[in-house]
């Protein structure tokens, strides 16, 4: 092999593994010429914690999706958490570190059922989440009467701003991408999540516990979905049972922007992060540009389409 | 002479990092089986992809019927009557038989399927190749055998002049390989031009003309069908290989495996056996004698009814695989892309699937370590590869199984099963194979080997067991074995019942 032919492997390999990192970059680049008040701290700390709540979500959905699966309660499970916590904070008056476990207990345990119907009940994917999305959603319904709760201050407070100017939500969605990158690379859970996404039956024949894996999957993303949950009713002030509809699909749409494959077994968290904030960006753009939100949701679709063009036809030249 | 139907001139192709053609000339002409002969990775599958319209060359040219064509499509290669048969087939097992024969095409009236126009047509395709299937009947219902001829009808009934066959032998029985011959035969007479690949040299006689042998992605040598098989290997690996089963026996210790009426109601029955340390046992029988299914059942991979299997003397738990694995077994399954390998994943991956989680210490695993484990076995195994970073999917058949049986020899498995573990890959590989056999032997490791290639089971194995109809119906020492001894308790019981 030459040089010559090294380096353009290289490069090429670079840039096919960063594709949604360069359309990042063009896509500020063409924001900041476009508008004055784009490239400012303010707007990119909104923008953050715009993107806070999708990502935390998506975090939780790579693992899913590397396996090849796919997690359609992410959203109703955030909103159940959510809820969950402004009950047990509110009219229980628990503590708000213990009330917040309890939340995430919940969103975990949801994960669990998923895995549960998907490994010992055989379920697809798409089903028992979906069902699971019924579920959660109308439990929320359930114990919030249909309204709204407040949160007590002390919970609201993980809304705010650190030294008043760095928001918490964007915190915690960094905290939750580093665990992510952690557990995908160096865990044994994370490395098992590539070989079953890869091909379950070699991985099941290498001895690794499918089952077992795949309960741990689902856990998490019910898990990084009641963060989730959490941060979107702090930033509120309030849990609402309603909260988080359809953002399962954003969730899905980062984590395939980010380089993922639905038929699993690749996928990365630096990618989905890039993914979250691709549409962040997009959405904040185009509210700068004043484009209507009618507009906003054609080009969101468009993008998300392009995104996955793209790589489809990188990955064909390589061919 | 009759005029060539096809010519190729100097195709090359390059893919990042590889040369995977390098000059490949190569024609044919109508009625002849002209066979394509190589080691995996000399460029046999680039080639006939070109002429599918899978991939496109980036030098040289296709000619057919002398005029120069660009065969850039599927559709491009079918208009100039060009059709390939894969190893895997285009097939829709869930359709059926006559639904398949004519995919994407179906007789209309109306635009509503003729049904009873498309089952006369499926019956005159199918008495073509002579192969009697009900077109009504769903595909997954045919057996592999059946279901290549109706590949075949299907190309025919494509109008194909030019059928390119990759290694149809490999997955069918002596009795069945007759059968396809005979078709293939019939087709010569009929004028169809067969390119033929595959890796049983002893077939080249039998059926080919002429045969074109390619190395490192260059045309070598034409020469024709008759050449003797040591030229052949010669040509072809470029060197001659002084003995194909190079065995060399070791000291035997104590029993490593046994299997005790092991029974899976319907599948097998009461299978009893054991190998010992030092020993290669080779299961031999015919495809679906229930031979994959027993050493499944032992790994734990499948369930089994009664009976009892014991590694180093322990028991050990049904359906484990994990425990079997604790106990020191490995398996190389048959199918080694759909059972032994994460495709998508680099060579270091697939190496140390087996033992990352003995590398893993409190939930994190020690990738380091893992990657120099891989990087030592590679080196060990003579993994052909530009990195361990490769994608598996991108190596040569040979390669994959040397990753395969790398990730056991990581695991430092006490008793290796290995099901079919040369099938597909060519003969230089498969002498590394072996002589990887022989030095597991020689470290006091007992191999169990399921093979269907009789001169391998005779070459390698100290004591041949014979499965027939899920039972075990004999077993042979290495001095009674011979071919006809094994193929007679590999048929006997299906005679008596027939």
């Amino acid at each position: 092999m030459t040089t010559g032919t090294l380096r353009l492997r290289k490069g090429s390999a670079v840039l096919s593994e960063n594709g949604s990192l360069l359309g990042l970059v063009v896509l500020v680049v063409a924001l900041t010429l476009l508008s004055g008040d784009f490239l400012t701290v303010t707007n990119l700390l909104n923008v953050g914690v715009q993107a806070a709540v999708t990502a935390i979500l998506a975090f939780g959905q790579t693992y899913v999706i590397i396996t090849s699966g796919i997690d359609l309660s992410v959203g109703a499970v955030a909103a159940l958490s959510a809820v969950v916590l402004a009950w047990t904070a509110t009219s229980h008056g628990m503590a708000w570190p213990l009330a917040t476990g309890f939340a995430l207990i919940v969103g975990i345990a949801c994960g669990l059922v998923n895995g549960v119907l998907i490994t010992y009940g055989k379920l697809p994917p798409f089903i028992a989440t979906l069902a699971m999305q019924g579920v959660a959603r109308g439990l929320g319904l359930v114990i919030s009467q249909g309204s709204p709760i407040a949160l007590p201050d002390s919970v609201s407070h993980l809304g705010d701003t650190i030294g008043s100017y760095l928001p918490v939500p964007v915190i915690v969605m960094l905290v939750m991408g580093v665990i992510t990158a952690v557990v995908l690379n160096r865990t044994y859970s994370g490395r098992a999540m590539y070989a079953i996404g890869g091909n379950e039956e070699a991985a099941r024949l290498s001895g690794i516990k499918v089952t077992r894996q795949k309960l741990i999957t689902y856990a998490l993303a019910g898990g990084f979905a009641a963060v989730a949950g959490i941060v979107l009713a702090s930033r509120l002030a309030s849990a609402q049972p309603q909260a988080a509809a359809g953002y399962e699909l954003d969730a899905i749409a980062a984590v395939v922007i980010g380089g993922a494959s639905l038929s699993g077994g690749k996928g990365k968290a630096l990618g989905t992060f890039v993914g979250a904030l691709i549409l962040a960006v997009l959405r904040n753009g185009l509210n700068l540009l004043s484009v209507s939100a009618f507009w906003q949701q054609v080009v969101i679709g468009v993008v998300i389409a392009l995104a996955v063009l793209l790589d489809t036809l990188r990955r064909r030249q390589a061919r | 002479m009759t005029e060539e139907i096809l010519r190729v001139r100097g195709l090359r192709k390059r893919f990042p990092g590889v040369v995977a053609l390098d000059g490949v000339d190569f024609d044919l002409r109508p009625g002849e089986v002209h066979v394509l002969l190589g080691e995996n990775g000399a460029g046999k599958s680039t080639l006939i992809k070109m002429l599918s319209g899978a991939y496109h060359p980036d030098e040289g040219q296709i000619f057919v019927d002398g005029r120069e064509a660009a065969i850039r499509t599927a559709e491009d290669a079918q208009r100039h009557g060009v059709a390939t048969i894969y190893q895997e087939f285009n097939l829709v097992p869930q359709l059926t038989v006559a639904e398949n024969l004519m995919l994407g095409r179906p007789p209309r009236r109306f635009g509503i399927v003729d049904k009873k126009a498309m089952y006369r047509h499926a019956r005159e395709l199918l008495d073509r190749v002579g192969v009697d299937a009900d077109p009504r009947a769903p595909l997954e219902s045919l057996g592999i055998a059946r279901m290549q001829m109706v590949e075949i009808a299907k190309a025919l009934g494509l109008r194909a002049r030019v059928l390119i066959m990759d290694e149809p032998t490999a997955v069918l029985t002596t009795s069945e390989v007759e059968r396809l011959f005979a078709i293939v035969r019939q087709l010569k007479r009929q004028g169809v031009a067969i390119v033929f690949i595959t890796h049983h040299l002893e077939e080249i006689a039998q059926i080919g003309d002429r045969v074109t042998v390619l190395r490192d992605g260059a045309s070598v040598a034409e020469v024709p069908a008759d050449t003797p098989e040591d030229e052949l290997v010669r040509l072809m690996v470029g060197r001659s290989i002084e003995q194909q089963y190079p065995r060399e026996r070791s000291t035997q210790g104590a029993p490593l495996l046994e299997v005790r009426n092991l029974t899976r109601e319907g599948v097998f029955e009461d299978v009893s056996f054991e190998v010992r340390a030092g020993e290669v046992v080779g299961l031999a029988g015919l495809v679906g004698a229930g031979r994959t299914e027993v050493v499944r059942a032992i790994f734990g991979a499948d369930p089994y009814d009664s009976g009892e299997v014991l590694v180093d003397g322990r028991p050990l738990p049904r359906g484990k695989v994990t425990a079997a694995m604790e106990a020191g077994l490995g398996l190389v399954p048959e199918d080694r892309k759909g059972q032994g390998l994460v495709l998508g994943a680099s060579i270091r991956e697939n190496l140390g699937l087996v033992t990352m989680r003995r590398a893993t210490k409190a939930g994190f695993v020690d990738r380091a370590g893992q990657a120099k484990a891989a990087a030592r076995v590679a080196e060990q195994l003579g993994v052909r590869m530009s990195g361990l970073g490769q994608e598996v999917r991108t190596l040569s058949g040979g390669n994959q199984q040397k990753v395969v049986i790398g990730k056991w020899l990581l695991a430092d498995a006490k008793v290796l099963i290995l099901d079919e573990p040369t099938r597909g890959i060519d003969v230089g590989a498969k002498v590394e194979i072996y002589q990887l056999i022989n030095s597991l032997t020689a470290g006091g490791h007992a191999v169990l080997m399921i093979s269907s290639d009789l001169p391998e089971v005779l070459g390698m194995s100290d004591r041949v067991l014979v499965m027939a109809r899920g039972r075990l119906t004999g077993e042979l020492s290495a001095a009674e074995a011979t071919q006809d001894s094994v193929m007679a308790l590999a048929v006997g019981e299906l005679e008596e019942t027939a």
